[in-house]
């Protein structure tokens, strides 16, 4: 697949373009429909993009596996550290008013901090996900090839060249 | 009136393309059909005017679950197996369907502002967050502040379920050691 111009080129042109309309999708959830989780899913759809057109190595290159755990973790962080921040501030737990003199200019940066941190989160689980599928050899023509072959041993009477010696000789009692 | 004809046109698209799914016995068409219902799914929650939800619905349910589903059958068959019937599946599977419609037939009317969920917390959102929160999107100042640690568990969740994930399938993450440098 990563041979094929027009998916190169295409990709090259839309990968950017993903990238820009997660930011906006993550900044712009206050005024319009949006937020972490989606914003974070786009995001990741880009990485995803990258990797499936120019190869996994490629995709571990742009974000590589243990940055990717750190942002993990980073997200969940940032989202209970905007809870404890309202704690030490003489609020409740996850309390924005408390984060700025005015309650409202509070409860912003408190949105603002809280949809960055699922959105961290979110993105790099994806990307995570995705590429701890994706960089496992690919089981399937192999499994299937094994299962048609056992299949094969199993049900004819013709030993093939790689089957092994008990099966071999379990033939010869049935030819028997 | 017009909107009746969109939603039941998109809940029979929904209905053909569930049973197309069921009947196909290819994973492949199975995932690619999946993802064409999240986006059916999607335009009908665009009609319903839950636009974060649809949004949410097109970008996880039609885009990334289908990628990760196709990585997902790379490492398996991708044929399902047939087999026959079974009697009592298909019993407890019609007996769960009738009851799931009987509780349909309690919930209130779509539109009924005396439904429960209306006279609740939700006028107080609609009137008082703009002066409270100060943000136009009321889904994310509920999403966000007022139902802020329900959010903070579904990110934790989501980090949860990761992070099993990288257990089950470990070696992803750092380069295979050779045997006597471990």
């Amino acid at each position: 697949m990563h041979d094929d111009p027009v998916i190169r080129v295409v990709s090259k042109v839309l990968i950017p373009t993903i990238m820009l309309f997660g930011l906006y999708v993550q900044f712009h959830g206050d005024y319009g429909p949006g937020g972490g989780f989606q914003a974070g899913v786009i995001f990741a759809s880009a990485f995803l993009l990258n990797a499936i057109v120019f190869g996994m190595n490629k995709g571990r290159h742009v974000w590589s596996p243990a940055f990717n755990l750190q942002c993990i973790a980073l997200g969940v962080l940032v989202y209970g550290g905007t809870g404890i921040a309202g704690l030490l501030l003489d609020g409740n737990f996850l309390d924005f008013n408390v984060l700025l003199a005015n309650p409202v200019a509070g409860q912003h940066l408190g949105i603002l901090l809280v949809e960055f941190g699922v959105g961290l989160t979110v993105a790099s689980v994806m990307v995570g996900l995705f590429f701890a599928f994706a960089s496992r050899p690919a089981h399937n023509r192999l499994m299937h090839q094994e299962d048609t072959r056992l299949l094969k041993s199993s049900t004819e009477a013709t030993a093939e060249p790689t089957t092994t010696g008990a099966s071999v000789s379990k033939k010869g009692e049935v030819k028997k | 009136m017009n909107f009746f004809v969109v939603d039941a046109f998109l809940m029979v698209l929904l209905t053909i393309i569930g049973v197309m799914a069921v009947k196909q016995h290819r994973l492949f068409g199975v995932i690619i059909l999946s993802g064409s219902y999240s986006l059916v799914a999607a335009t009908w929650f665009v009609v319903l005017d839950a636009v974060d939800v649809a949004f949410t619905e097109a970008a996880v349910g039609a885009g990334v679950s289908t990628v990760l589903a196709l990585a997902t059958l790379s490492q398996v068959r991708s044929n399902e197996k047939k087999r026959p019937i079974e009697p009592l599946a298909l019993t407890v599977s019609i007996g769960a369907g009738l009851l799931l419609l009987l509780a349909v037939m309690d919930m209130p009317l779509f539109k009924d502002p005396s439904a429960p969920v209306h006279v609740h917390v939700g006028p107080h959102y609609i009137g008082e967050s703009g002066a409270e929160i100060g943000v136009p999107n009321i889904v994310t100042s509920v999403l966000a502040s007022y139902r802020s640690f329900d959010t903070l568990g579904e990110t934790v969740v989501v980090f949860a379920a990761a992070v099993s994930v990288f257990l089950v399938l470990a070696g992803w993450t750092r380069k295979r050691k050779s045997k006597d440098e471990a």
